[in-house]
């Protein structure tokens, strides 16, 4: 994983609440067996008209030139704003994949599913939780003429309106660390294979029908 | 000290370290895997050159991509090129690494939500995980259970264990019994309804109460799958005798004696009686009646004799804006009564409603009746090859083929439509299945939640209408 570092990026405004995983990449894209290649199928039946499937090229599709991702004043944005519950529904990370490959690298909402949060960091994505009047006062400057630009630190947990003003973020202290040090999670985990083990003969002596099982 | 919560003690048997930032790392003892969520895992494991850290804490099986007809060519019989590749990726992932599979032509593959707990590979007091949110399922077993994604299949293939921060504790209490005809279907979506699709967000769910204990294991399955509808990860029943007899004498089940010293520990598993929960809400059981979803979040859901909503009645901030986009969607205008939409398919199936008694409730319905002739196709897909081989001995295949219904092979199916079986644009579907999101049974079908018994009555009526008017009143009649 790339290490997360401060950045400037354009927000893109997605108003409306629940959007479920679903949405943000349709199953017939679930099918592929690699990690990449979800970009272009982001929110695919919001963005597009016509119904999509894996066989097709961007080029061959029909845009849907109401959709916000389509607009010309979001194009390169890599801060996705958006509402309550945003990622809910299935567990598929593929959403995430998709999000990330298209090129965001942040979401704020005023709350998360869970899943969807926690895959997030798994791949460089940082999800952020603002108070609703934040989110509020974000999309009126986001849907605005001129647009908003927002400075991301993740290490001061800091966001800076063009203005110069502002926004305090709460992270897992956990998540951040590994987020700025690019850490996979599994060597992390490994570190503490020893007290894996050990609580695994504990375990075992507690509970033997645990074990030796499905084989 | 305060007393703990079911889902306290669960945790607490599977702490191996607590970290001082609040996360922690949790053992987890059953992973279940299947061909959509795990071949990026299985990949990563390579590229990294690691073994999965215990073999015999897994066990696999296919069923999204899986064609629900013709299945005896296996694989080659799967049309779709990518699909066959998917479920081929699963299998040969399963062979490298030495994981138990139930691969397609195995008579014990199926859904793995109906797998797991049927073949006795999920049993209580344990922490179970799969790439899948319906994981939740695994809770009626008074288990851990919720749904991970793919980074965290190979976090847990590699290392046995999840990094967590602990949830909150959120009871369900229900008061007095479900009416007859009213289901834990029924139930789970009326619970969603009052909480909202993120009502649960942040806590466990453990559902309790008079209703929740007099429904069989299957009904628990029902309501604690539906859990993550409701925003929360995992949902669970605490273990009594229910839960005893339905895990006694399965295949991977403990036995004898070993059983017996499983069940005292079992026993354990329940909340304290000075257990503090940190949110607690109360339902009427026994004031429900069949409900159907009218939109596309399964919150949006009214009783069958209510009304799709008037935009008026909407009360949360930008409610009003999702019911109108909703009701575009679903084709549907405010007031109307549900009993009014006409349905043009119907799925009897999926990981929330496609076990054996599941079956027999809509079967009891259609007995001696017939499919609409407005009503495009009706399927009926069970959730396992034991399910299905349980339900043609009983000869429950009898009565949907005679009356009109397709009787299909095992798989997640048109909950989701990977596999060919799809909704066509605009069309409805009164489904057993757990999301009604745009586009999900496919790309602009429309689904409406339900029960088994109220799928089955739609079907015969060919729009939504009360079962319980139809049960015990001409064919059919109470089995």
């Amino acid at each position: 994983m790339k290490a997360f570092e401060r950045f400037v990026g354009r927000v893109a405004p997605l108003n409306r609440a629940n959007v479920d995983t679903d949405q943000i990449i349709p199953k017939q894209f679930l099918k592929s067996i690699r990690r990449t290649g979800f970009g272009d199928n982001l929110f695919d039946g919001w963005r597009y008209l016509d119904e999509g499937d894996p066989s097709k090229t961007p080029n061959e599709r029909r845009i849907n030139p109401d959709f916000v991702l389509n607009s010309p004043r979001y194009q390169g944005a890599s801060i996705l704003l958006a509402q309550d519950n945003f990622g809910c529904g299935s567990s598929r990370e593929h959403a995430v994949w998709a999000l990330e490959e298209y090129g965001f690298r942040v979401v704020l909402a005023p709350s998360f599913a869970d899943i969807f949060f926690s895959n997030c960091f798994k791949n460089g994505v940082l999800p952020i939780v603002l108070d609703k009047d934040i989110v509020e006062e974000m999309f009126r400057f986001a849907e605005s003429e001129k647009g908003l630009e927002l400075t991301v630190d993740l290490a001061a947990q800091r966001l800076t309106l063009p203005s110069g003003e502002q926004v305090a973020f709460e992270v897992d202290g956990f998540r951040k660390h590994c987020l700025l040090e690019g850490l996979d999670d599994i060597g992390v985990t490994l570190k503490d294979a020893g007290a894996i083990s050990d609580f695994e003969i504990h375990h075992r002596a507690r509970s033997p029908w645990l074990f030796d099982t499905m084989r | 000290m305060a007393g703990r919560t079911l889902y306290d003690k669960l945790w607490d048997a599977h702490l191996v370290k607590q970290r001082d930032d609040g996360t922690a790392l949790i053992y987890i003892d059953r992973h279940l895997l299947h061909e959509v969520t795990s071949p990026q895992a299985f990949e990563g494991l390579r590229l990294a050159g690691r073994q999965p850290w215990r073999v015999d804490a897994n066990i696999a099986t296919p069923d999204h991509n899986v064609p629900t007809q013709k299945r005896a060519e296996g694989i080659a019989g799967i049309m779709d090129p990518i699909s066959r590749i998917q479920v081929q990726t699963l299998d040969d992932n399963c062979e490298a690494f030495g994981i138990l599979e139930f691969p397609i032509l195995d008579a014990r593959q199926g859904i793995v939500h109906v797998v797991g707990p049927e073949q006795g590979a999920t049993l209580p007091g344990m922490t179970v995980v799969c790439g899948d949110s319906h994981t939740s399922t695994h809770g009626a077993l008074a288990a851990l259970a919720h749904g991970i994604g793919t980074s965290e299949v190979e976090h847990v293939l590699a290392t046995q264990c999840l990094i967590q921060r602990k949830a909150k504790n959120m009871r369900i209490m229900t008061r007095g019994r479900l009416p007859e005809g009213v289901t834990a279907k029924d139930l789970a979506l009326a619970i969603i309804g009052r909480i909202g699709t993120a009502g649960g967000t942040g806590y466990t769910l453990e559902f309790a109460g008079e209703a929740v204990q007099a429904l069989s294991l299957e009904g628990r399955m029902t309501l604690c799958n539906m859990s993550i509808e409701a925003g929360a990860r995992a949902g669970m029943v605490a273990f009594d005798d229910t839960t005893a007899d339905y895990v006694r004498g399965r295949p991977y089940a403990p036995r004898g004696e070993m059983f017996e010293r499983a069940e005292a520990q079992w026993r354990g598993l329940v909340s304290d009686a000075d257990a503090i929960f940190d949110a607690e809400v109360v339902i009427d059981a026994s004031a429900l009646e069949p409900q159907v979803s009218w939109g596309t979040s399964p919150e949006m859901v009214a009783g069958i004799s209510g009304r799709v909503p008037e935009l008026s009645a909407a009360t949360r901030p930008g409610q009003r804006e999702g019911w109108e986009a909703a009701l575009r969607y679903m084709g549907l205008e405010p007031g109307m009564a549900i009993k009014d939409i006409g349905v043009d398919r119907i799925f009897i199936g999926s990981c929330t409603n496609s076990r054996i008694e599941d079956l027999r409730a809509a079967a009891a319905v259609v007995r001696g009746r017939r499919v609409a002739s407005s009503v495009l196709q009706a399927m009926v897909v069970p959730g396992s090859g034991p399910v299905k081989r349980q339900a043609e001995e009983e000869g429950l295949h009898e009565i949907f083929l005679a009356a009109g219904f397709e009787w299909r092979d095992p798989g997640c199916s048109m909950c989701l439509a990977m596999n060919a079986d799809r909704l066509g644009p605009g069309e409805h579907c009164a489904s057993t299945s757990n999301r009604n999101f745009e586009g999900r049974q496919g790309h602009g079908g429309r689904t409406h939640l339900v029960s088994p018994a109220m799928a089955a009555a739609a079907a015969v009526a060919g729009h939504f209408t009360d079962v319980r008017e139809m049960v015990g009143s001409g064919p059919g009649g109470a089995a």
